[in-house]
């Protein structure tokens, strides 16, 4: 098949066609959404209908990573990296709708509004990964940022969601700032925002050590690592996720996350993999603080959610490892940890979601005390959720392989990072304090005696724990297409040249 | 027999049956309490179909695993038993197994133990029983993974897999302080095992294939390919100490196994974990556990790094190490008012042998070495279920509680008696034997240290003999004490296999010793050759075509 050609309107269109699908039926949606007034029958049904919107995507999607099209240089990128990424965001945002449906039935919310901005979100998400244009980059963070402000302040009676919602919303804003920033002074040291022309620039006009360079990736940087929430940038996260409703703390936490870092990998490898050896230490530096700060505070935490938060600060330094060592095989670690991430961080949310009563009480680890005597399938999805997020062979499924893919590539790198490995076992080690803490509560205490019965499961979010819980215990046994998708995504992106670059005179 | 054996091809599968059979047996058990309500049965009957399906699938796991003891061939050296295949293919990990005499030793002690573990918890674990016998299943394909595995990627699996259903275990149906005891166990076993990862994975790297940049992880591979630059490493920082590759790669690797031991000054989960399990996972952790590290030393850490295991600061360390165990447990264990504290205790002095064996170097003290690592998974084992007995009729542990109580029990007086003396090293039992070979082997290397350890078999025989005599002997001072009854039939059923063990090991050890023989001579050997070879290798494969 001839490259798409992205300078005419046809090609333009045929590369955005999964991206188009979404947001034409989000369109479609939104008018259905306001066309009745709101109420659980009509938020259920706009809900099912964004699910099917969701699943169309996907399909389409799929079919796009099937034929294997390329393109000419432009605004969006077509390659595996861009629809690997985008199934991950289509399939979190499919999990969270189903979770949604069902929790908003709960806490009585019948804005039938709120899954369409779930949709704005995940296109936002789809134009991140596709963008190879800074100024695409700027336009994805807000159409998904924007959308998850709303979704943040979902619960209007509740005062955490509000204030979830407007933490989020000014440090949200605030990082904006930082991003373009960052992009208005790489333009002017490259004149181009687009991330192959740059990269081009670097080279030609050897701008390696150019302050006004070197300064806007490094408000790029503050911009991409305030949205992935790595240390010292994460102090929303806890907050904000506790607040926020359930479902959307998983979306924020899985996809969003995702999201800010596809395009964090594309920009960093496609525009500036030659001047690594300018980013590569502050990098590695925060990537270790955040495997640091996130393990460390977790232990700490007694609120599930916030745990959870600090699970997923963890796991952003986790990331940064790929990041950090910018080779093929850590761009294929990249989307494997993503995908074995994604899984476990939403069946925990699930559960959570599961055992959560109206108005989010019993939120406090002390709250799954002897869970396996009166629910024992949601305790086993959830101790092989926790696992999986350890990382632990077997019982802990994908988990363990992506930490293995990751460790793999950190040591199997140019320049090897073996300090790098040793931090991430290490700080592992700790994570197995907060992990096991759940572990205990469900299967070693009893449970109190004036302990309620847990809140009724919906049988979607039943059925979700399950199928999740069984993906990943099935993909832990038997990874290997997984692993050759991962591999095959990676291969869309270039590799840095991790080498201190010697200081012109 | 080794014809019948041959013409059911039974070296291709066994060992994979070996390993699919108890999960199997899992997942049966898990689904016994639904087919019991299917057939309207009580919640009582299902337990027992659970107790029953959980011996029964152990008890013809041994027997089948029984065929492996003729099945092997003594007079080879090369794994036996052997079976791969692809698993992982895009990273170059294949499901890879067999066994070597050690391995071979290690797999029946594991297959025999299991059965009696079954029928020591038969009245003790009433609360979540199929969940119970499940975790022991599959607990049990964790461990006898560790010992078959020839891929490194399995292993350290394998060497995962068997924390899980410990940690229930012990959390779930232990004593009063078992949670933090569970805990502590699960965290310093990850420490060392993420270690151990690290260098697992390095080691994969440079085994493979440069051309394809697939890694191997293959035992063989990693043998093959291996050799280190002794230049190339590290300097620590402060106190200036230089390692090299080797020596890290070492000492990622004797971190887990150390801690697996336990080896003084890791040792501190063992006392906590060995307490506050249940009667069967005391004797799981002793019997077998205990032995994956000694296990890895063997299988991995002295082939792989000669350099580091014979460089004299690293290997002293170690000798060391262990004597200072050998003595220090025993110490410990004189002052424990809590009998099965003194049990636990007296596994960091035994073990303390093994590695003293493993680190002397020859082909001697190896094999005692391997003796001390089955004798003590039968007396130790042994000796875990009489305190379970005792334990389970009275509730306490406390050799204080006891006292003079051979007039009530007398046969329970008497098997712990001579478990007792087989423990301490009695000459005729089986505790004598490998003692025994540890200390001549050892002495012709490392006098000094053969004549300190030597000391630990006294003080053995000090902390049992004064234990069994504050418990069975003295004056019958507490008049609650008589209603204890002896051993019951089941319980004969359990000890007198171990006691059969006993006397054959003590008295006949030869067929055993024979079987590791082969394995034993070629691991000295190799160490001896491939840590003068070493050296010399890299640098000629450093030094490129010069």
């Amino acid at each position: 098949m001839t490259p798409l050609d992205l300078a005419t309107p046809a090609g333009l269109t045929i590369a955005l066609t999964p991206d188009l699908v979404l947001m034409g039926g989000a369109m479609l949606l939104m008018l259905w959404a306001a066309w009745r007034p709101d109420g659980a029958s009509h938020q259920r049904a706009v809900g099912f209908g964004s699910a099917v919107l969701l699943v169309a995507t996907i399909v389409v999607t799929i079919l796009f990573a099937r034929a294997g099209r390329t393109a000419t240089t432009g605004a969006v990128a077509v390659d595996q990296f861009r629809w690997s990424s985008d199934l991950i965001f289509l399939g979190s945002a499919l999990i969270t709708v189903l979770l949604s449906i069902e929790y908003n039935d709960r806490e009585s919310i019948g804005t039938a509004e709120t899954h369409v901005l779930l949709l704005f979100a995940t296109s936002g998400m789809m134009l991140l990964a596709a963008a190879r244009d800074l100024i695409i980059v700027f336009l994805g963070v807000e159409l998904m940022s924007i959308a998850v402000y709303v979704l943040a302040g979902l619960n209007r009676r509740s005062a955490k969601s509000a204030e979830a919602a407007l933490k989020y919303f000014l440090l949200g804003a605030f990082s904006t700032g930082f991003l373009l920033y960052g992009i208005a002074l790489i333009y002017g040291a490259t004149g181009s925002v687009q991330l192959p022309a740059i990269g081009a620039r670097v080279l030609r006009y050897g701008l390696f050590t150019n302050p006004m360079l070197l300064v806007g990736i490094a408000l790029l940087m503050v911009g991409f690592l305030f949205k992935v929430a790595a240390a010292p940038f994460h102090m929303w996260a806890p907050d904000v996720y506790e607040g926020a409703p359930t479902p959307v703390t998983a979306y924020m936490a899985v996809a969003v996350k995702a999201a800010a870092f596809a395009a964090f990998l594309r920009v960093w490898l496609e525009a500036f993999n030659l001047v690594a050896g300018a980013w590569h230490t502050a990098l590695w530096n925060v990537a270790v603080l955040t495997m640091l700060v996130g393990n460390l505070v977790a232990l700490q935490q007694k609120n599930i959610k916030r745990l959870l938060a600090y699970s997923s600060i963890s796991h952003a330094g986790y990331v940064l490892v790929a990041v950090v060592v910018a080779s093929a095989e850590g761009s294929g670690a990249f989307v494997f940890y993503l995908v074995a991430y994604a899984l476990a961080t939403m069946g925990a949310f699930a559960v959570v979601a599961a055992m959560s009563r109206s108005g989010e009480r019993d939120l406090m680890v002390e709250d799954y005390a002897g869970l396996w005597f009166v629910r024992p399938g949601t305790a086993v999805a959830m101790t092989v959720f926790m696992l999986a997020l350890l990382g632990f062979p077997v019982f802990g499924g994908v988990g363990f392989f992506a930490k293995w893919y990751l460790l793999r590539a950190a040591l199997d790198a140019s320049n090897p990072q073996i300090l790098l490995a040793v931090t991430l076992v290490l700080t592992s080690v700790v994570s197995a304090g907060y992990y096991l803490a759940v572990v205990k509560e469900m299967f070693m205490r009893a449970r109190p005696a004036d302990a309620p019965e847990p809140p009724r499961t919906g049988i979607m979010t039943r059925s979700l724990i399950g199928v999740l819980a069984a993906l990943i215990l099935v993909l832990g046994l038997f990874p290997d297409r997984l692993v050759s998708w991962a591999e095959r995504s990676a291969q869309a992106l270039p590799s840095a040249t991790v080498v201190d670059v010697p200081v012109q005179p | 027999m080794p014809e019948l054996l041959r013409s059911i091809h039974y070296n291709d599968w066994i060992l994979t049956e070996l390993l699919l059979f108890p999960l199997l047996g899992a997942l049966g058990i898990w689904a016994t309490p639904a087919l019991t309500r299917l057939v309207r049965g009580s919640e009582e009957s299902s337990a027992y179909a659970a107790r029953w399906i959980a011996f029964a699938v152990f008890l013809l796991e041994f027997v089948l695993s029984a065929g492996l003891w003729w099945s092997y061939d003594p007079a080879s050296a090369a794994m036996q038993a052997t079976y791969t295949i692809p698993w992982i293919p895009s990273w170059g990990v294949t499901y890879s197994v067999g066994i070597d005499g050690i391995a071979l030793m290690m797999v029946l002690l594991t297959t025999f133990l299991m059965p009696l573990c079954v029928l020591g918890s038969w009245t003790s674990v009433r609360t979540k029983v199929h969940s119970y016998y499940a975790l022991m299943l599959i607990l049990t394909t964790g461990m006898l993974g560790v010992f078959v595995a020839r891929d490194l990627f399995l292993f350290y699996v394998m060497w995962e897999v068997m924390l899980v259903p410990m940690y229930f275990i012990i959390g779930v149906w232990g004593g009063e302080r078992r949670i933090y005891a569970s805990l502590k166990f699960f965290i310093y076993t990850m420490v060392g095992s993420l270690l151990m990862l690290v260098g697992i994975i390095y080691l994969g790297i440079h085994a493979g294939d440069p051309a394809t940049g697939l890694p191997s992880f293959a035992y063989d591979d990693i043998l093959r390919v291996l050799t280190f630059d002794p230049t190339v490493g590290i300097t620590v920082p402060l106190v200036h100490v230089f390692l090299s590759g080797e020596m890290l790669l070492f000492l990622a690797f004797f971190l887990a196994f150390a801690i697996k031991v336990p080896m003084f000054p890791f040792h501190t989960w063992l006392p906590d974990a060995h307490v506050e399990a249940p009667t069967a996972g005391s004797v799981i952790l002793a019997g077998i556990m205990l032995k994956m590290g000694t296990f890895g030393f063997l299988r991995f850490s002295l082939p792989f790094f000669p350099g580091a295991v014979t460089n004299p600061t690293m290997r002293s360390i170690v000798l060391w190490l262990a004597v200072i165990g050998i003595i220090y447990g025993a110490l410990v264990a004189l002052v424990q008012p809590d009998l099965k504290k003194l049990v636990a205790y007296s596994s960091v002095s035994h073990l303390g042998f093994v590695m003293l064996g493993i680190f002397a170097l020859t082909v001697q003290s190896v094999q005692g070495a391997l003796m001390v690592m089955i004798n003590h998974g039968i007396s130790t084992g042994a000796l875990f279920f009489l305190v379970g007995i005792i334990y389970e009729r009275k509730h306490s542990r406390m050799i204080a509680d006891y006292g003079g109580i051979a007039r009530v029990v007398p046969m329970f007086a008497a098997v712990l008696t001579f478990v007792s003396l087989s423990s301490i090293g009695l000459p005729g039992t089986n505790g004598f034997v490998g003692e025994f070979l540890v200390l001549v082997g050892a002495f012709r290397t490392q006098p000094v240290l053969a004549v300190l350890s030597a000391t630990g078999v006294i003080f053995a025989a000090a902390y049992l003999l004064w234990a069994i005599q504050r418990v069975l002997f003295n004056a019958f001072d507490k008049p609650a004490n008589a209603s204890l009854t002896d051993l019951n039939w089941r319980e004969i059923a359990y000890l007198t296999p171990l006691l059969v063990a006993i006397v054959w090991m003590g008295v006949y050890p030869k067929p055993v010793l024979a079987r590791m023989q082969t394995s034993a001579e070629k691991l000295v050997h190799d160490v001896e050759v491939r840590s003068t070879q070493a050296p010399g290798v890299g640098a000629a494969m450093g030094g490129g075509g010069r």
